[in-house]
Order: structure tokens, then sequence, then C-alpha cells
């Protein structure tokens, strides 16, 4: 079974998961993500690939601990294995010599954004970064991301990285100051959605990573269906990225959603029974 | 696809040479057969209806020993039997059900395991009606055929209580490496018959069980978990290597593990994509493929929520939108998982419909509502991006189509709708792409099928073979089997071709 190098905490509950997968480090490229299950009684989850090392024969992804799987993970130690590692699996992001792009996250999203913002610039790209926390102590990997950036750009709501908006009014200021060939957005639905909705008006190509629910994650089940340019598409398999502007994101917005209430049910029943 | 109707002609000389042993003269002469027709068909024991429908324990009991003994007292070992010919993986049926009349069922269980790789799982799933007991002599004379799937499942669950399987003896290790992509039927059953002709096998499956739909499709009721447990692991007897979670096409491509030195390949990658019916509505919250919902169920136990962590909504109204065995397995899920009402809706006719008679009675049974020529056109949402309710439309029959069976044809103005809360969409499956888009030079057909020499499975890449659902789009799990030993028995010759050579 995959070994874990390590978890580590990056802030109040966003972790980073090192695994050991020489064949998946091989083989990966930006925008891939893999399928974990933390445990034999677990549910297979997709996580984006935030990094890897080829050499070492390992990936790394970063994730929020949020309901059973992700506190699961965030209870992993190095030394410690997992049943399924399995990857990397969806197409990988279209990486090219466009101009200028700008590269959006939020959440775990900080971290998928970071192999983008990489190729990019090594595609040749001015590269703009723009994080979304909602607190300064949330953010994480600043250096790494600083270290590939042509400018880096945090937005936070308590004010400390200068303005107290959200994402959008960061990503009309940038598209008013300056051209932007290509935006891609990582992060939670509302990051992406908002994001998507700021350039429609401009046409500025978006692209977002989208992360809806999976079980296969190989195109076997169509959990993961999205409705874009009117058109149903796996995401594990046409996706993870789509054209922000063609997404059907209500209906995305409800099927995130399909199972919330299991999702509380089973988060109290593994609480229970793990610290009783 | 040929070969179908005729046993070849060694095998024909084995089932002579078997026909004339002493001991099977000995047992014909033991009982004339106007008694032998007297004795009537031991019907299979099955749990009641009104209680199987509310927990995934298996449905069928399975016959005793007795019974089974006199069952194998009804086969007349005929001289010419019909029997194997029906059977995709030939197996030598009158041998083992004569075994099983003098009571050697091990001995029984390992003819059977000479052609199938599966035993337990073929007696269980297997359209025995339209294959082997469809050309029984006895059948053809009486009008009611031995149970052969009854006695090989009989033979191979006893062999399993009995301690599993025996491990024959293995040939030499020829040193030749093998990849077989997919643990599925037809995966499993290539990995045992190379296994056993001394190659190293390694299996390369993309889920963390392995089965293929054999662990997500179909269900716990018709085949426990714990029979696959115990066909893999005589795999592993047998030196079977299994990769799990090994996506090939995105892990590695078939071209980096000939890199890494696997000689011949076999790709049972199955027909893992949904089909919809591209109807409005059909992504709402609560509309599921057949695949998902039972990947849920089976694979991730979701019948067991919240002691395992993958949910499945229970559904109060299911609907199930097909008539295959698909749809029978989904519909009976979802009445075990406390629908009140579960409903098949099929567009053609009862007797069109493709699913099993048995698993059809079983669902019948089992409280199952069928409405036949009924389409849904659409599905509605409540304010949450759920359905609540399908439009559907009545269908008539109209002239024969391209299967030969009537087309339906919608009948103007017969709308209606009705309240569902779950609805399962269980019209078939296409292959799985991912091999197909990472395998350059790998010829595929207009459905998505991997092209095949249906006499040796070779695909168009050399040592590249296929079978099952990825070369048939969607069969059996025999069919899958058949093809199987057909490549098993032509990637051996060029293994030992290529060794000469």
């Amino acid at each position: 079974m995959p070994r874990v190098i390590r978890r580590e905490r990056l802030v109040p509950n966003i972790h980073l998961l090192e695994v050991e997968a020489p064949e998946i480090s091989r083989k990966c490229l930006p925008g891939q993500f893999v399928i974990i299950m933390p445990d034999a009684r677990g549910e297979r989850v997709p996580l984006t690939i935030a990094d890897w090392d080829r050499e070492r024969g390992t990936v790394t992804a970063v994730f929020m601990a949020v309901g059973t799987t992700t506190r699961k993970l965030a209870l992993l130690n190095g030394g410690d294995t997992v049943p399924i590692f399995a990857g990397p699996l969806g197409r990988p992001s279209e990486i090219g010599q466009v101009g200028t792009v700008l590269c959006a996250g939020g959440c775990f999203g900080i971290a998928a954004i970071h192999p983008l913002a990489r190729a990019f610039k090594a595609a040749g790209n001015r590269v703009v970064i723009l994080v979304d926390v909602k607190a300064d102590y949330l953010l994480y990997w600043k250096d790494r991301l600083e270290a590939i950036a042509d400018e880096f750009i945090v937005s936070s709501r308590d004010g400390l990285y200068g303005g107290t908006d959200f994402v959008p009014r960061h990503v009309r200021d940038i598209l008013g100051r300056e051209k932007i060939d290509r935006v891609v957005a990582v992060g939670c639905t509302y990051l992406m959605s908002s994001i998507a909705e700021t350039t429609r008006p401009s046409g500025v190509k978006t692209l977002v990573s989208l992360n809806p629910i999976m079980v296969d994650g190989t195109g076997m089940c169509g959990a993961c269906r999205v409705t874009v340019d009117g058109q149903t598409k796996f995401a594990c398999v046409d996706g993870p990225d789509f054209d922000g502007h063609l997404v059907d994101w209500a209906e995305f917005y409800a099927r995130r959603k399909s199972y919330f209430d299991d999702e509380i049910r089973s988060l109290c029943a593994w609480e229970e029974e793990r610290f009783p | 696809m040929s070969g179908q109707d005729k046993i070849s002609s060694s095998l024909a000389a084995q089932v002579l040479a078997e026909f004339e042993k002493d001991w099977r003269k000995e047992l014909r002469r033991s009982l004339p057969v106007k008694d032998r027709m007297k004795i009537g068909r031991r019907p299979m024991p099955q749990r009641e209806p009104a209680e199987r429908n509310k927990d995934f324990s298996e449905v069928n009991l399975g016959l005793t020993a007795e019974e089974a003994v006199a069952e194998a007292r009804r086969c007349l070992d005929c001289a010419k039997p019909g029997c194997i010919a029906g059977c995709p993986v030939r197996i030598d049926i009158p041998s083992f059900v004569k075994l099983v009349e003098k009571g050697e069922f091990a001995a029984a269980a390992a003819k059977v395991r000479e052609a199938n790789s599966l035993p337990a799982v073929c007696g269980r799933v297997c359209p025995q009606e339209s294959q082997c007991e469809e050309r029984c002599n006895l059948r053809k004379a009486s009008g009611v055929a031995i149970g052969i799937g009854n006695l090989e499942r009989f033979v191979s669950d006893d062999e399993r209580r009995t301690g599993g399987g025996i491990v024959p003896e293995l040939p030499p290790p020829t040193g030749h490496k093998v990849a077989v992509v997919g643990a599925g039927p037809s995966g499993l059953t290539v990995a045992g018959e190379l296994a056993r002709a001394g190659h190293s096998v390694t299996i390369f499956e993309a889920l963390h069980d392995a089965g293929g739909v054999l662990v997500y499709g179909i269900p716990e009721f018709r085949l426990p978990k714990s029979i696959l447990v115990a066909e893999v692991s005589y795999l592993e007897r047998l030196g079977v290597e299994f990769r799990m979670n090994f996506i090939v096409g995105k892990t590695a491509t078939v071209d980096d593990l000939r890199a890494e030195g696997y000689e011949v390949f076999f790709i049972g990658s199955g027909a893992g994509l949904p089909n919809f019916m591209k109807v409005p509505g059909e992504n709402l919250v609560g509309v599921y493929s057949a695949n998902e919902y039972l990947t849920r169920v089976n694979l991730m136990r979701a019948y067991d929520f919240p002691r395992y962590d993958t949910p499945v909504f229970p559904g109060r109204r299911a609907a199930v939108i097909g008539g295959g065995n698909v749809a029978m397995d989904s519909v009976r899920t979802a009445k075990r998982l406390g629908a009140e009402r579960a409903l098949i809706i099929y567009r053609r006719s009862r007797v069109e419909m493709p699913a099993r008679v048995e698993e059809v009675r079983h669902a019948e049974e089992e409280g199952i509502e069928f409405h036949f020529l009924t389409v849904p056109t659409r599905y509605i949402a409540d304010g949450h991006g759920r359905v609540k309710a399908m439009e559907c439309l009545r269908m008539e029959l109209g002239e024969p189509d391209a299967s030969g069976r009537r087309r339906p044809v919608p009948v103007p103005g017969s709308e209606f709708a009705a309240e569902v809360d779950l609805v399962v969409v269980a019209i078939g499956q296409s292959p799985n792409p991912l091999i197909p888009q990472t395998t350059p030079g790998l010829k595929v057909g207009k459905w998505g099928t991997i092209d095949v020499d249906w006499e040796t499975m070779a695909t168009s890449l050399p040592g590249v073979y296929a079978g099952g659902d990825i070369a048939r789009g969607g069969a059996t799990v025999i069919l899958a089997m058949g093809d199987a030993r057909t490549a098993a028995a032509a990637m051996d010759r060029r293994l030992k071709q290529g060794a000469a050579g």
C-alpha cells in the first residue's frame, strides 16, 4: 500500500500530504489529480496534485479538513499507509505561451495553482498570482508562489494584505490595469464561479478546475457529470479543466451538495467511534 | 464471432475418451435411461421474498449434496452431448456431472476448473437457460434440462467449503512476462490460463478490489464478495501478481509496460462508460447511472453507511430505466435500501426484456413493479436541484429493428408524470476509452470497441490481445471468459513460438 512520507498542517485546517508514488510522480502533469481513500471503510475522493518529486518518487496534495475523509487524512503521519492513491487522472491543463496569465487560487487551490503557475512561467508567460484567504494567518506557500510570480497579490478579508474585498474586485482591478490573456482559477466553487462571472464581460478565456464528487475517477460511473455549453461532460476524463464561462454553475453547486446531510451524519458517526 | 456452435476436434476426442472410461460405462448401466428421466429437476432453494428484499444476503441458497447427486442422476450421459457446445468456455459438462453422481465432488470441481477459472461465479450469474441447458438433450426430450448451473455452483461451493481448489502442478516457469489489464471476468480468466502454462502474469487493476463488474456491478445478494475473494486467492496461489489502483493508460501506458519487459498484453478493461438518454434533467441530484449506483452500494458498501463512509440516496420512490440484468440488480438494490415503491421503466414489452428470466422472477417476487412500453422524457426538480418527478411517454411496438425486436414508437399525447425521488439509468454502457486513447496504433471500431480477430482475439498491435466488453461493447460474464480462453491460447502460442525463434 502507498506509504505516507509526511503529513503537515500548513495553516489551521489545511494540510499537506506527501505520498510515495513513483509511477504517478513520473507521469503527472499540472492540472491532474489523484484518487485517495484514507482507510478500508473510507470514501474515494479526488485531490488535485500540488507538487511532485520524480527523483524521490513522491506526489504531494494539499487539502482542507472538512468531512470524514479529509479529517481522516489529517490524522495521517509519515510511515502510515493508505489503501488507495491512484492516478494521475484527468487531462493535464493546457499550458502554452499565451502572454500574461492570471493564476487565482483559494483554500486548497493556493497549492493547486502552484504547478500551473510554474508551468506557465516556464512556458514564457508573465504570471500574476492572486490568492484568496479569509485572514492573513491562512496564507501558506507565500515564498514558493512569490518565487514564481512576476506579481503576487493576496486578497485577505482582514485587511492585513491591503484591501478587505473579495477576489472578484481584485480580478476587476487587474483586468482594468493590464491586458490579461488567460485566467486559471482553482479553489472552492464560489471562488471559481465568481471569477468566471467577473471575466465574462471582457471575454478573457477563463479555465476552472472543477472538483465535483467522484467515485472511480476513470469515467466509469458518471458521478462527476457537469453541464458545459449545454453538453454533459465527465469531469474526471473530459476535465477537470473547463471554460468557466460555459459551466452550468447552478447545477454544479447542487451536485456538489448532493450528500450534505449524509456528510454530517458520516462525520458524527466517525467522531463518536474515533473520539468516544 | 466464430466457433460458437462447434467444439474442436481435439476437445471432442478428449470428451469421447472420458465417455468411454469404465467407470462412466458402469455408472450408465447402474440406472436405466427411463428411470433417470422419471427424476424431477431439483429446484434451487431460495430465501423467502419478504425476508430477502430487506437485506443483502444471497437469495439462492445452493443445492445440498443429496440434491446435487439426485440432480446429476437425471443426466443421461449422452453419447452426443449438446451442452458442451453451448458453453462459451467449453466445460466437459457430462464428465463433471457424472463425477457429482459418483459423489466425487472435488474431482468434479477440478474438472470444471480445467475450462473455467471462475466456476463459483459462473454457477451463479451465467444465463445457462440460453446456453448449456438450452442445448441439453434431456430438455429436448422432456422439456426440463439438467440443472447444470446449479451443479456447477454446488461443486465450486463444496470445493471452497472444503479448503479451496487444488492447485495443479505447474510447469517450470517459462520466464515470459504477461500483462493483463483489468481484473474482471476476462482478465482473471486469461491470468489463470497463462499462469497454469508457466508464464509470469501480472494483472493491473484500476480499482482497489479485483473482480471488475463482478465486484462493482453485481450485488452481494446475487454474488457474495467472499466468492470472489476465494477465486482471487486461488489465482494468487497459481502465482498471479495483482497490481491494484493501477490505471493502465494513466499510471503507465501499454508502451511503458512493454519497455518494462512485458511481452504480451491482454486488454479486458470492460464497458466502463455509462450511457445516458440525454433527456432534460438527467443531471439532477438523485439521478444516477447504474454504474455509479451499484458501485456505491457494492464496491463502496454504501448499504452499510455510515459504518462505511460512502453514501447513497435510499429513495422512497425509485425508478430504474432499462430492462436488462443491470436494471434488475439496480431495482432490487433500491428495494433493499428501503424504497416503498421500486419501478422498472422499460420502453419495450416484457418479452423483449434482455434480463434473465430468473432475475425478472426474483424481482417480481420481491415486489418490484414493472412498467412496460414507457420511456422517461424529462426529469423535474424540486427547489434544490433534486429530482422530484419524471415525465413519461407511452410506447407501442412497431416494425422490427436491426436487433430483430419490434421497435417501440411513441403514442402521441400519452404523456404522464410520476413522482420519483431516485432514478437509476440502466440503459447500457460503452467501452471505456482510456486504453484506446493512450495506445497509439490500436484500432478501434465505430462504437469505441477494440477491433479483434475473433479467431485469436489479437488486436491491430502485435502481442496485444483484447476481449470481453472492450471488444464486444456489452455482453455477459461468460462470453468475456470465452474470449479470454481464446486469447490465452493464442498468447501462449505466441510466447512459445517467440521462445523457439
